[in-house]
C-alpha cells in the first residue's frame, strides 16, 4: 500500500543538541529532515525545561509529539542525562500510535545504552557503531 | 394539554443577526424536528407557527440570577409587543408556554469568554415544556412561574456512572396542541415535549364535571395515544372566586375528584397552587410545593428522554457498517445530543459529541486509505472547488450545516463546520489555547485527509484554505483574549503563525510573486483561479478590514502588496518565537526570508538572517544545514560584493565534504579565479583563515631536536593536508617566526640543549574536524595523574586519588560559535623572521613542504604562524598550537678534562679524558694543546692514541690519529683538524708518582705529602685514600688564557708500621693495606735503615718475594732487627715496595715502588714483667673462689742507658734508681685483686735488678684463664716547673686531653697496645693539684714475658653450678 510507505527519520542529539546520529530514510530529503529536527529541537527544550520546574515524574522520559508537521510528525525522547532522541514519522503512517513509538524510543535507548558503555567510545563523537546501525535499520524497516 | 420542554437559549448579547438563520423555511413539523428548525422557528415571526411562542423579554430576564441584560438595540428575536398575539383565545383552556429562546451560543467575539466567565457554576437550564388547560390562568401565572423555576438547583442524576450535575431549570412553555406530539421515532430532542401541565382554576363541581373533566379525558387520551407519560394536572385555587360562589363544594372535593378521575396509584400528578398571585405565607408555601413537584417531573421527564435518545443513537451508530448508512445522517442525530448538552451548558459534553464524530470521520479516512472504503465517504471525495476557509465567526455556520444535511458536503466543509463548532464549545469553556493546537492539527490532517482520499485539488488551494483558517482561528482567538493573555500564550499560537507565513510563502512562489520579473501570464491566470475559488466574501467579515480573506487577495493582488504581507507575517512569527526561546525556529523562518529577499535581489537584507541561521548551527553542529545554509551565504556575499567574505565562504564550502565534488571544484575555482582577478591590484592582501583550505598536520625538524647553532641549517617540514577538490597553485608558503632571547637563562645554554632537548622532531597537530563545534572535538585530552598523601606522622596513607591537571582548559567557557567564522583577527604578522617556500601546488590531501633556514642568531624561534598565499588571497593559520619553537644556541670553544674511571690512583698509569668542544672554533691543522708539565705527574705518550671527533648532535664525523710531543717542561697535543661546533674526543694516560719519602720523617702516618695533599674523603676515617691534587695549565689554541686543570690521584695504599719485641729480639712489622678497588701485585719489598746504623741488621722474614695484595685487603712484612752495636735509640726505616695493577700483565712504563718511611724509638727492652699466679698452699690448682697469690717479678735488663735519663731517675750512692708504677688490671673481670693492686717501685738501674710483688687475687671463673695484665708505668715526680705552666684552670678543662699528649706520644712512636687503662689511671690521678705524673713506658721497653699464659682453675667443690667461661 503506498501510504504504508513510510519515511522516517532517527537522531539522536546529545546535550548540547551536537547530532550524534542521524539516520535518514530515503536520504534524498535528509537536508529537510534535519531542519526539521534541528528546529523540533526548541520544542525538546521547551518540554525539558517544563519537566524541570513541574518536577513530573523523571521518569517518564518520553515527550510525545513535539512538532506536527504537514507531512511529518516529529516524536521526542529524553534520557535522564539529557540526550535528546527524535524520531520523524512520516504523517500518514497512522499505523504507528503512541504505543508503537515509545516502544521505539525505548529499544533505541537500550543500544544507546551499549554503545555508550563501548570503553572505545568517546562521549560525545559520532555514534558510528555498527550494532547501532543495525538496530536503527531493523527498526526502519519495520516500520516502512 | 401539553407540556413541552422549555427552551431557554440563553442569549449574549451579540451583534447583530449570526443566529439568525435565513428567513421563510417553516418548520417542518414533519420529520425530525431539530433544534435548528426550531431555533429557526424562533426567530422568525411567530404567525408562521401554530403554537403561540411566548416571547420573554430579555428585561425580565435581567432579574434572574445568572441572567445579564441584552444591551441596548440588541435585536430580539421577536418585538417583545407581539408576545401575546397569538394565543388562541377560544375559551379553550389549553395554554402552550414556549420558552423564549435566549440562546446559548455568544457569537460575538468580543463577548463570548467573558460572559462564560461570570455565569459559570450556575449551570442554569433545563427544558420543560408543556401547557394545556386555562390559558388566562396561566398567563396569569406564567411571569411568576418563569422566574421561580429556575432559581433551585436540581441534582441531576445521570445514567452510565456519569457525575451527577447541579442544574438549573427553565422551561419553554408551549400551548398544547396534537400536531406538535413527536410520533415515533422522533429525533428531535430540542423540541420534545417532556411535561405536559393542565391548568384548570376549576372550583365548582358543575363546571368540572360540564368542560373541565372532558377536556382532561381528551387530553389525557391524546397523551396516551402518543404514549406519552409525563404529565401534571394543576389545580389553582383561588379564595377571590371562592368568595363570590356561594354554593361551593369544598375546595378539596374538586382535587379529589381529578384525583380519583385520573390519577390512579399517581396521586402525585395532580398538585394544588393556592392564590398564586397573593403575598401570602400560604402562597408561598403552596409555589414550593408546585415548583419542587414540577422541577423533579420534568427532570425525571428529561433524563428519561435524554437517556432513550442516546441509546437510539447508539443503535444508529451501530449500524454503521451496514450499507446504507449515512454518516450525515448520523452526525445530525449526534449533534442533536451536542445541541441539547450546550443548551444545558455542559459544554465539555457538547464537545465529547463532536469529537466522537471528529474521530469516527478520521477513523473512516484511514480506512478509506486502507482500501475500505465507505461509500458514504465518496461524496466527501468531490474535487475541491471552494477553499474559502473556517468560518468561526458564527456558532453555528448554517450554510455548511445545511450542506451536510443534503449530502453535499465536501470534506473540507465537513471539517470546516465540525472544527467551527468545537472551536465555539472550546471557547465556552475557556480554552482558547485548545482551539489553536487543535486548529494546527486539523489543518496538518485536513491535507493528510485530502491526500489520502485523492482529492483532486487545484494547486495552491489547500494552502489558500490553510492560510485563510490559520488567520482566522488566530483572530477568532483574539478577538476573545486580552493583549495580555495572547503575548503570554504565544507558544501556542505561534505554530499557526509559521504555518500561515509558510503558506503565504508558497502561494507567493507559485503565484510568481516572489520572482524578480513579477507574475507571467500562467501565474496571473493561476491566481485568478485561486482567487475564485475563495468565492464572495462572508457577509460577517466583510466590514471588517483585517479580515483574513480580505488579507489574501490583497497580498495575491500585486507583488508589492504581497511582500508586505509577507513581511509582516514572517517578522511576526520570529518575533513570537524569540519571545519565547524558540530561536532555532525563529532562525528557520529567518532562512526562508533569507531565501525570499535573495529572490527579490536584496542580499543585503538576507545577509544577517542567513548568517544568524548559520551561526546557530554552527554552534550546534549540524553539518547539513551549515553545508546549505552557507551556500545562500555565499551566493548572498557574491551579490553583495563582499570578496573577502565570498571567498572565505566559498574556500570553506570548497573543503565541504557535504557537498558533491562538481559543487567543491566549483567554490574552489571561485576562490582562485577571484585571486587571479584581484592580482591587478598589488598591495592589497585578503587575508582568510587556514583552516578551511588547508590543514597542518605535523610538523617535522632536522636536526630532529631541534636545536641548530648558529650558521647551521634547519629544515622544517611541513605535512598540509589541503582540503581543496583539486590542486592549487600557491605562490608562497610562509610561517612566520618569532625570535626572542633568553639570556641568563640556564635551560637555553647550548649545552643543556644539545644534552637535554630530545624530541623524535615530529609535532602532530590535532585534526580539525572543520565543521564540527570546536568545543566538542578540539578540547584537550584528559591528563590524570595520581595523588596520594601520606600522613606526616605515621606514613599511612590517607587520602588518594586522581588529579587532572589541566582542567583549566577543559573547564574553560566554551566559546559562542562566533569564533568559527569570523574572520578571526587572521592578521597577518609581519616579523623580521620568516620562513618561505615558494610556488607550491598543494594536491589534494597530504602534502610535504621543506623549509630550509640557517640560523643566524642565537635564540629561540617560535613557529607562529602559518601563510599561504594565493595571489592577494593569503590564507592564514593565525596560530600554531600546540606550540613549535626551535632554537640557535653559539658556543664557546671548552676543554674539559675527566679521569675515565672515578678517581685517578696514583702510581699507575690512568686515562684521562679530553673533550675539546669546538664551540664557533674551528680547529685547523696545527692548533695543539699545551700541556704545563708538572713534576709528578707524566703523560704517557702512546703512539696509538687517536681522536675521536663529534658534531654537537654527538654524531660520529671523523677519527684522527694524534699526536703528542713531550718536551721538559711542555707536552703539546696536536689537535686534529675540526670544523666549529664539533666536539674532539681522545684518552690520555697520566701516571702521578707516588710521592716522594718525607725527608723530614715526620710524616709517619702515610706515604703522603701532607701539605700538597689534602684527604678529601672524611666519612671514614682511616679507610678512605689519601689524594693528591695536581694542577695543569693547558694553553688552548683559541684562547690567550690557560686552562688550569685540576687532576686529583688517590694513594692506593695504606701503610702502618709497628714494633714487636720477643724479650729483648726485636721485629718491624709493616702493614700493607690495600684501599682501592684494584688488586696489586707487590714486589720486592725492601726495609733500610736510613740512619746507617753500623752493626744494624735488618733481617727480612718474608717468604715470598711477590705478593698479591687484593682490593680492601692488608699484607704484612716483618724483619727482625739485629745489632752487634749498641744499638742508637732511634731507628729511622724506609720501607719500599714495588707494585703494578695485578690485571695488566705488561705495562709500558716502569713504575716507581711505593715508599713508606718511618722512625722507631726506643726499642731496647729495659724491663721484664713477669707474673705467676700459684694455687694456695696445700692445693695443686686454683680454685674459684679460693685466693691465690699473684706474683709478679720485673726484672732490669739492661743498664744504665740513655733512654733513662729522665725525671725519675734519681742517684744515690752511685746506685741510679727510677720509680716505676705498677698496676694489676683484670680487664676480663676474671679475677677479683684483692688488696693494692697497683704500687710504686723503686727501680735500680742496674742490669738483672729484680723486684717482687705478691698479691692476692681471686679467680672468679673455672677454666683456663689468662693471667691478669700488670702494666708499668714510669712515676715522674710532681714537676713544679711543669704544673704552673697549667692553671688548676685548664688542668681541669683539658683534663685527659692534656695528659693524653704525653702518653700518646710515646704509644704513637710505635705501641699498638691498648691505651685505655693508661689513660684511666693518668686521668685518675689528675684531679686535684699538681700531682705526680705518670708516663707509660714505651712497648719497647718492657716485655711482659707472661704474657699469654694462662692458668687453670677449677671450680670450687661445693659449687652446683659449672660455669665455664671461654674466653
Amino acid at each position: 500500500m503506498e501510504w504504508f510507505l513510510v519515511t522516517s527519520a532517527a537522531v539522536i542529539l546529545f546535550l548540547q543538541n551536537y547530532p550524534l546520529y542521524i539516520r535518514s530514510v530515503p536520504t534524498e530529503n535528509e537536508l529537510k529532515f534535519h531542519y526539521m529536527v534541528h528546529t523540533s529541537l526548541d520544542v525538546v527544550d521547551e518540554k525539558i525545561s517544563a519537566m524541570g520546574k513541574a518536577l513530573v515524574d523523571q521518569r517518564e522520559l518520553y515527550l510525545g509529539l513535539l512538532y506536527p508537521t504537514e507531512d511529518y510528525k516529529v516524536y521526542g525522547y529524553v534520557t535522564n542525562s539529557k540526550v535528546k532522541f527524535v524520531m520523524v514519522v512520516d504523517s500518514s503512517n497512522t499505523a504507528l500510535r503512541d504505543n508503537e513509538i515509545r516502544s521505539m524510543f525505548r529499544k533505541l535507548h537500550n543500544s544507546y545504552t551499549d554503545v555508550m558503555c563501548n570503553p572505545f567510545y568517546n562521549p560525545g563523537d559520532r555514534i558510528q557503531s555498527r550494532a547501532f546501525d543495525g538496530m536503527v535499520t531493523s527498526m526502519m524497516i519495520q516500520v516502512c | 394539554m401539553e407540556v413541552w420542554p422549555g427552551r431557554r437559549l440563553r442569549r449574549g448579547p451579540d451583534p447583530a443577526g449570526d443566529l439568525r438563520p435565513p428567513r421563510g423555511r417553516p418548520p417542518t413539523s414533519s420529520g425530525p424536528t431539530s433544534y435548528l428548525s426550531l431555533l429557526e422557528a424562533t426567530s422568525d415571526l411567530g404567525d408562521a407557527l401554530p403554537v403561540v411562542r411566548l416571547q420573554l423579554d430579555s428585561a425580565r430576564g435581567a432579574g434572574r440570577p445568572g441572567r445579564r441584560a441584552r444591551p441596548e438595540g440588541a435585536p430580539l428575536f421577536a418585538p417583545s409587543g407581539r408576545r401575546l398575539c397569538s394565543w388562541p383565545c377560544a375559551g379553550r383552556s389549553f395554554l402552550a408556554g414556549t420558552a423564549s429562546s435566549r440562546r446559548t451560543v455568544p457569537s460575538g467575539p468580543a463577548e463570548g469568554l467573558p460572559a462564560l466567565g461570570c455565569e459559570r457554576g450556575r449551570s442554569l437550564r433545563a427544558v420543560v415544556v408543556f401547557g394545556a388547560g386555562d390559558q388566562n390562568l396561566f398567563t396569569s401565572i406564567y411571569p411568576t412561574l418563569s422566574q421561580q423555576l429556575p432559581r433551585e438547583p436540581m441534582e441531576w442524576r445521570r445514567s452510565y456512572g456519569r457525575a451527577p450535575k447541579m442544574i438549573h431549570l427553565e422551561s419553554n412553555f408551549v400551548q398544547f396542541k396534537e400536531e406538535l406530539l413527536p410520533k415515533e421515532g422522533n429525533k428531535a430532542l430540542l423540541t420534545f415535549p417532556f411535561l405536559h401541565i393542565y391548568w384548570t382554576e376549576c372550583c365548582d363541581t358543575e363546571v368540572y364535571k360540564a368542560t373541565v373533566k372532558d377536556d382532561l379525558t381528551k387530553w389525557q387520551n391524546v397523551l396516551k395515544a402518543h404514549s406519552s407519560v409525563d404529565w401534571l394536572i394543576v389545580v389553582v385555587e383561588n379564595d377571590a372566586k371562592k368568595k363570590n360562589k356561594t354554593n361551593i363544594l369544598p375546595r378539596t372535593s374538586i382535587v379529589d375528584k381529578i384525583r380519583n378521575d385520573f390519577c390512579n396509584k399517581q396521586s402525585d400528578r395532580c398538585v394544588v397552587l393556592s392564590d398564586p398571585l397573593k403575598d401570602s405565607s400560604r402562597t408561598q408555601e403552596s409555589w414550593n410545593a408546585f415548583l419542587t413537584k414540577l422541577r423533579t417531573l420534568l427532570l425525571m421527564s428529561f433524563t428519561k428522554n435524554l437517556g432513550k435518545f442516546e441509546d437510539d443513537m447508539r443503535t444508529l451508530r451501530e449500524k454503521r457498517t451496514e450499507p446504507g448508512w449515512s454518516f450525515c445522517d448520523y452526525f445530525m442525530v449526534q449533534e442533536e445530543l451536542a445541541f441539547v448538552f450546550e443548551m444545558l451548558q455542559q459544554f465539555e459534553d457538547a464537545l465529547v459529541q463532536y469529537d466522537e464524530l471528529d474521530a469516527l470521520f478520521s477513523q473512516y479516512v484511514v480506512n478509506f486509505g486502507a482500501g475500505d472504503g465507505a461509500n458514504w465517504l465518496t461524496f466527501f471525495c468531490q474535487p475541491v472547488k471552494s477553499w474559502n476557509g473556517l468560518i468561526l465567526r458564527k456558532p453555528i455556520d448554517m450554510e455548511k450545516r445545511g450542506l451536510i444535511q443534503r449530502q453535499e458536503a465536501t470534506l473540507l466543509d465537513l471539517r470546516s463546520y465540525l472544527f467551527s463548532r468545537q472551536c465555539t464549545l472550546l471557547l465556552f469553556l475557556q480554552r482558547p489555547w485548545e482551539v489553536a493546537q487543535r486548529a494546527l492539527e486539523l489543518l496538518h490532517s485536513c491535507v493528510q485527509e485530502l491526500k489520502l482520499l485523492e482529492v483532486s485539488v487545484p494547486p495552491g488551494a489547500l494552502d489558500c484554505w490553510v492560510f485563510l483558517s490559520c488567520l482566522e482561528v488566530l483572530q477568532r482567538i483574539e478577538g476573545c483574549c486580552d493583549r495580555a493573555q495572547i503575548d503570554s500564550n504565544i507558544a501556542h499560537t505561534v505554530g499557526l503563525w509559521s504555518y500561515a507565513t509558510g503558506k503565504l510563502k508558497s502561494l507567493g512562489y507559485l503565484c510568481g510573486l516572489v520572482s524578480e520579473q513579477g507574475p507571467n501570464s500562467e501565474d496571473l491566470n493561476r491566481t485568478v483561479d485561486l482567487l475564485a475559488g475563495l468565492g464572495a466574501e462572508r457577509p460577517e467579515t466583510a466590514n471588517t478590514a483585517q479580515s483574513p480573506y480580505k488579507k489574501l487577495k490583497e497580498a495575491l493582488s500585486s507583488v508589492e502588496a504581497f511582500e508586505k504581507h509577507y513581511l509582516d507575517l514572517s517578522h511576526a512569527t520570529i518575533e513570537m518565537y524569540t519571545s519565547i526561546g524558540r530561536i532555532r525556529s525563529a532562525k528557520f523562518v529567518g532562512k526562508d526570508l533569507a531565501e525570499f529577499y535573495m529572490r527579490k535581489k536584496s542580499p543585503q537584507k538576507a545577509e544577517i538572517y542567513l548568517q544568524g541561521a548559520l551561526k546557530n548551527y554552527l554552534a550546534e553542529g549540524w553539518a547539513l544545514p551549515i553545508t546549505h545554509t552557507r551556500k545562500q551565504l555565499a551566493e548572498c556575499q557574491k551579490h553583495l560584493g563582499q570578496i573577502e567574505n565570498y571567498l572565505q565562504t566559498s574556500s570553506v564550502l570548497a573543503s565541504d565534504r557535504h557537498l558533491t565534488e562538481s559543487e567543491r571544484e566549483h567554490f574552489c575555482r571561485e576562490v582562485v579565479g577571484v585571486a587571479r582577478r584581484q592580482a591587478g591590484s598589488p598591495g592589497h592582501k585578503i587575508v582568510l583563515p587556514m583552516h578551511s583550505f588547508a590543514q597542518l598536520r605535523d610538523l617535522h625538524f632536522t636536526p630532529s631536536n631541534a636545536v641548530v647553532h648558529v650558521g647551521g641549517v634547519l629544515s622544517v617540514e611541513i605535512t598540509v593536508c589541503s582540503q581543496m577538490p583539486v590542486p592549487v597553485h600557491v605562490e608562497q608558503i610562509a610561517i612566520n617566526v618569532h625570535f626572542s632571547i633568553e639570556k641568563n637563562n640556564y635551560r637555553k645554554t647550548a649545552e643543556w640543549l644539545t644534552k637535554h632537548k630530545t624530541a623524535n622532531g615530529i609535532v602532530s597537530f590535532p585534526a580539525e574536524s572543520s565543521p564540527f563545534p570546536t568545543s566538542q572535538n578540539s578540547l584537550p585530552a584528559l591528563e590524570l595523574c595520581e595523588m596520594f598523601e601520606r600522613s606526616p606522622s605515621d606514613n599511612s596513607l590517607h587520602t588518594t586519588g586522581i588529579i587532572c591537571k589541566n582542567v583549566h582548559m577543559l573547564l574553560r567557557k566554551q566559546e559562542s560559535g562566533a569564533s568559527l567564522e569570523a574572520p578571526s583577527g587572521a592578521a597577518l604578522e609581519a616579523g623580521a623572521h620568516v620562513l618561505k617556500c615558494a610556488a607550491v601546488t598543494l594536491e589534494p590531501g597530504p602534502n610535504t613542504i621543506t623549509f630550509r633556514t640557517q640560523a643566524k642568531e642565537p635564540g629561540t624561534y617560535t613557529l607562529r604562524q602559518l601563510c599561504a598565499s594565493v595571489g592577494p588571497v593569503w590564507f592564514v593559520l593565525p596560530h600554531i598550537y600546540p606550540l613549535v619553537q626551535y632554537d640557535v644556541y653559539s658556543q664557546e670553544p671548552q676543554l674539559h678534562v675527566e679521569p675515565l674511571a672515578d678517581s685517578l690512583l696514583a702510581g699507575i698509569p690512568q686515562k684521562v679524558k679530553f673533550t675539546v668542544t669546538t664551540g664557533h672554533y674551528a680547529v685547523k691543522n696545527g692548533d695543539s694543546l699545551q700541556l704545563s708539565n708538572v713534576e709528578a705527574v707524566l703523560i704517557l705518550c702512546h703512539e696509538e692514541n687517536r681522536a675521536v671527533i663529534y658534531s654537537n648532535m654527538r654524531e660520529k664525523a671523523a677519527d684522527a690519529a694524534l699526536r703528542v710531543q713531550s718536551s721538559d717542561k711542555v707536552t703539546s697535543i696536536s689537535l686534529p683538524a675540526a670544523p666549529a661546533y664539533h666536539v674532539i674526543e681522545f684518552e690520555l694516560e697520566v701516571l702521578s708518582l707516588p710521592s716522594a719519602p718525607a725527608t723530614g720523617g715526620e710524616g709517619t702516618m702515610l706515604g703522603v705529602t701532607e701539605p700538597r695533599g689534602k684527604p678529601k674523603d672524611t666519612q671514614k676515617a682511616g679507610h678512605c685514600m689519601a689524594t693528591t691534587d695536581h694542577q695543569v695549565s693547558i694553553d688552548c689554541p683559541w684562547s690567550i688564557y690557560s686552562t688550569v686543570i685540576s687532576l686529583t690521584f688517590s694513594m692506593p695504599f695504606r701503610t702502618t708500621h709497628s714494633l714487636l719485641s720477643s724479650g729483648t729480639r726485636k721485629y718491624v712489622q709493616v702493614c700493607v693495606q690495600n684501599l682501592s678497588e684494584l688488586d696489586f701485585q707487590l714486589s720486592d719489598s725492601h726495609l733500610v735503615d736510613t740512619g746507617d746504623s753500623t752493626g744494624l741488621r735488618l733481617i727480612p722474614l718474608n717468604t715470598e718475594s711477590e705478593q698479591r695484595i687484593h682490593s680492601k685487603q692488608a699484607v704484612f712484612f716483618v724483619w727482625e732487627l739485629k745489632w752487634t752495636q749498641a744499638p742508637p735509640p732511634c731507628l729511622h726505616c724506609r720501607f719500599s715496595v714495588g707494585f703494578s695493577p695485578a690485571s695488566e700483565e705488561r705495562l709500558s712504563v716502569s713504575l716507581k715502588p711505593y715508599t713508606y718511611e718511618f722512625q722507631v724509638d726506643n726499642f731496647l727492652t729495659l724491663y721484664n714483667v713477669r707474673a705467676e699466679i700459684s694455687p694456695p698452699p696445700g692445693t695443686e690448682l686454683c680454685k674459684t673462689g679460693s685466693l691465690c697469690s699473684l706474683e709478679v717479678s720485673i726484672t732490669r735488663l739492661s743498664d744504665l742507658s740513655e733512654v733513662d735519663k729522665d725525671e725519675a731517675l734519681t742517684e744515690c750512692d752511685e746506685c741510679f734508681s727510677t720509680k716505676l708504677m705498677y698496676e694489676v688490671v683484670d680487664n676480663s673481670s676474671n679475677w677479683a685483686v684483692c688488696g693494692k693492686s697497683s704500687g710504686v717501685i723503686s727501680m735500680p738501674v742496674a742490669a738483672r735488678a729484680t723486684h717482687r710483688v705478691h698479691m692476692e687475687v681471686m679467680p672468679l671463673f673455672a677454666g683456663y684463664l689468662p693471667l691478669p695484665d700488670v702494666r708499668l708505668f714510669k712515676y715522674l715526680p710532681h714537676h713544679s716547673a711543669h704544673s704552673s705552666q697549667l692553671d688548676a684552670d685548664s688542668w681541669i678543662e683539658n683534663d685527659s686531653l692534656s695528659v693524653d699528649k704525653h702518653v700518646d706520644d710515646q704509644v704513637d712512636s710505635g705501641s699498638v697496645q691498648s691505651r685505655g687503662s693508661v689513660r684511666s689511671v693518668a686521668s685518675s690521678d689528675h684531679k686535684g693539684l699538681p700531682m705526680p705524673r705518670l708516663r707509660a713506658l714505651p712497648p719497647g721497653q718492657a716485655f711482659n714475658a707472661s704474657a699469654g699464659t694462662q692458668v687453670l682453675v677449677v671450680p670450687s667443690q661445693d659449687d652446683h653450678v659449672l660455669e665455664v667461661s671461654v674466653t
